[in-house]
């Protein structure tokens, strides 16, 4: 039982970092990214050769998180220089990465049981990516406080109001997406190192499970108005894998994986779109233009 | 008076080429003095908001100079027209981010023509003087700070937006027809705010309205267009004796105008 959860969290709090990437890109800058999916498996690829080459598991990380940007660049460009729509700019690079991976690893699947990784250490697994998830989110958080965050937030919010602002907003969506990418493939490198290989495949799915992460966190969360985005995002990725395991244990078909990890992303989507619209009513009732237009009909 | 604006030689169509071809501008001209508070008016299609697209940047013309002070503007992207420009929208949800608060819109907008950098966005200093700013519009949002505009009514937003768009002291404000989208009593408090704030901060200032006494009431100048021309333009003492009827009187000399040349077309 104690182990069952020891892995449940240790895959929970990877995938937060992952969410944490999908994050930014899905609700901050409202742009549906499904490179992540592509610089997932990147940053395990990296990681595998850098490991293989003899290089310090710590540095490997870090060079993964720069391939990452640069995936999240690549979509960026495709996106803001050649117009290319946000959808399939992200699928493209996603596409291309695949044969990429491919390159750097030399093969499909490259095990990492024989290498030194950050996880050779006295330390509990489970704390060293407790530790990475919350220092993405609490870093994140900071990200989001500064007058960058706070441009990053407005494109996703108002295009026009950052132009306005005398800025180029084609440069802070790129910003963004290559730090959501680099947090994606930083987690591919935790991943790959934890499971003791990096593989080709490993990346299918990654979007939407870090969708399901987000939109989960947001659901279990909706009345507070006290707890982070990133927190709730953070957890939802930990209930995800929970809610993951405990079918698995209760004999769900592991082929069947994916497919109920979509039927559970509509389902919560379809029951946060029907809340919504209720939601709205609410808040038009409430406030509306009591103080300016208190006595015309229209309020 | 100095000029500060000099719009030259403007031509702009749109889908050329095609069966929709629309010429705009053939060879428009406008040039606008330091301190001009000019209202522009004119039938639907005139041109009045394609002008301002291209004052701002958002669209480019065809040919022709958009010179700010020293600067050609009709070449440059967008965001760089920006700089030396407010703009308010006839949506109020334009000129705000509504999933952000007043105090992080205000110090966005604080911080324009500045480094948008890895510092806090949020500089404790300056909210006694967004506090200040807030109250001076009379709308309780001083004590709103915390709030997300998404949830103001139109007549807040478009006041906080016009509070953003001159915050940074632009060398001109552009408005959109920016109390078109609001109710006649809010539409009256915004262009009163409107008209404290221009004088106040002596900024010049181009407004689009179709509101005939606003414009006759508002500004120091009032231009009329029809079909991509000025059609007519006055401003001093003789604007000040402008009246309504003098105006409707310009637009009925518009429309017989436009009957005589249909009358040809189909003859």
């Amino acid at each position: 039982m104690l182990s069952f959860i020891i892995s449940t969290l240790l895959q929970g709090f990877i995938f937060a970092v992952v969410a944490l990437g999908v994050y930014i890109t899905y609700r901050i800058l409202d742009f549906p990214d499904m490179s992540v999916d592509g610089t997932f498996p990147l940053g395990a690829s990296v990681a595998a050769l850098c490991l293989s080459k003899g290089i310090n598991p710590w540095t490997a990380c870090g060079f993964a998180f720069l391939a990452g940007s640069l995936g999240g660049l690549a979509t960026a460009l495709l996106h803001v220089k050649l117009k290319i729509s946000n959808l399939l700019s992200g699928i493209l690079v996603m596409i291309g990465l695949y044969s990429i991976n491919l390159r750097i690893m030399g093969k499909s699947n490259i095990p990492l049981f024989n290498y030194k990784t950050i996880f050779n250490s006295d330390i509990n697994p489970v704390i060293i990516v407790a530790v990475f998830a919350l220092l993405t989110k609490i870093v994140l958080d900071l990200f989001l406080k500064t007058k960058l965050g706070f441009i990053l937030n407005a494109v996703g919010d108002n295009e026009q109001l950052v132009t306005s602002l005398g800025i180029n907003k084609d440069f802070v969506k790129t910003v963004g997406l290559m730090l959501s990418n680099a947090i994606a493939a930083l987690a591919g490198a935790i991943m790959a190192q934890n499971q003791g290989f990096a593989d080709i495949g490993m990346g299918t799915g990654t979007v939407v499970i870090g969708l399901a992460a987000v939109i989960l966190g947001e659901s279990v969360f909706r009345k507070s108005n006290i707890v982070k985005n990133t927190t709730m995002v953070l957890i939802g990725a930990v209930l995800y894998k929970l809610a993951i395991a405990v079918a698995l244990r209760a004999g769900l078909n592991p082929n069947d994986l994916k497919l109920v990890t979509a039927l559970i992303v509509i389902a919560v989507l379809a029951t946060n779109n029907f809340e919504i619209k209720g939601l709205k009513n609410s808040h038009k009732a409430a406030k509306g233009g009591v103080i300016i237009a208190s006595s015309t009909k229209s309020s | 008076m100095l000029s500060l604006l000099q719009v030259q030689n403007l031509h702009k169509t749109f889908n050329s080429n095609t069966v929709n071809e629309n010429t705009v501008f053939n060879n428009f001209n406008l040039t606008v003095n330091t301190g001009d508070f000019i209202t522009i008016i004119g039938s639907n299609g005139a041109g009045k908001s394609t002008l301002l697209n291209i004052i701002s940047g958002m669209i480019k013309p065809d040919e022709g100079s958009i010179v700010l002070k020293d600067k050609d503007l009709s070449k440059l992207p967008e965001y760089k027209c920006t700089k030396y420009i407010g703009r308010v929208f006839q949506d109020p949800s334009m000129g705000t981010s509504p999933s952000m608060t007043i105090l992080e819109n205000m110090s966005m907008a604080y911080n324009k023509g500045k480094k948008f950098d890895l510092t806090f966005g949020i500089n404790k200093k300056n909210i006694s003087y967004f506090k200040e700013l807030l109250s001076s519009i009379g709308l309780g949002l001083e004590d709103k700070l915390s709030t997300k505009v998404k949830l103001l009514s139109g007549g807040q937003k478009q006041s906080l937006a016009l509070l953003i768009a001159v915050m940074s002291k632009p060398q001109l404000l552009l408005l959109d027809e920016h109390t078109a989208a609001l109710d006649p009593k809010t539409s009256e408090k915004v262009n009163a705010l409107t008209e404290a704030i221009v004088n106040k901060e002596k900024i010049t200032t181009l407004m689009v309205t179709h509101n005939l006494t606003h414009a006759i009431k508002m500004g120091n100048r009032l231009i009329m267009m029809h079909h991509g021309n000025l059609i007519f333009d006055i401003s001093g003492e003789e604007k000040k004796k402008l009246t309504i009827e003098k105006l409707l009187q310009k637009f009925e000399e518009i429309k017989e105008d436009d009957l005589l040349s249909d009358r040809a077309l189909f003859s």
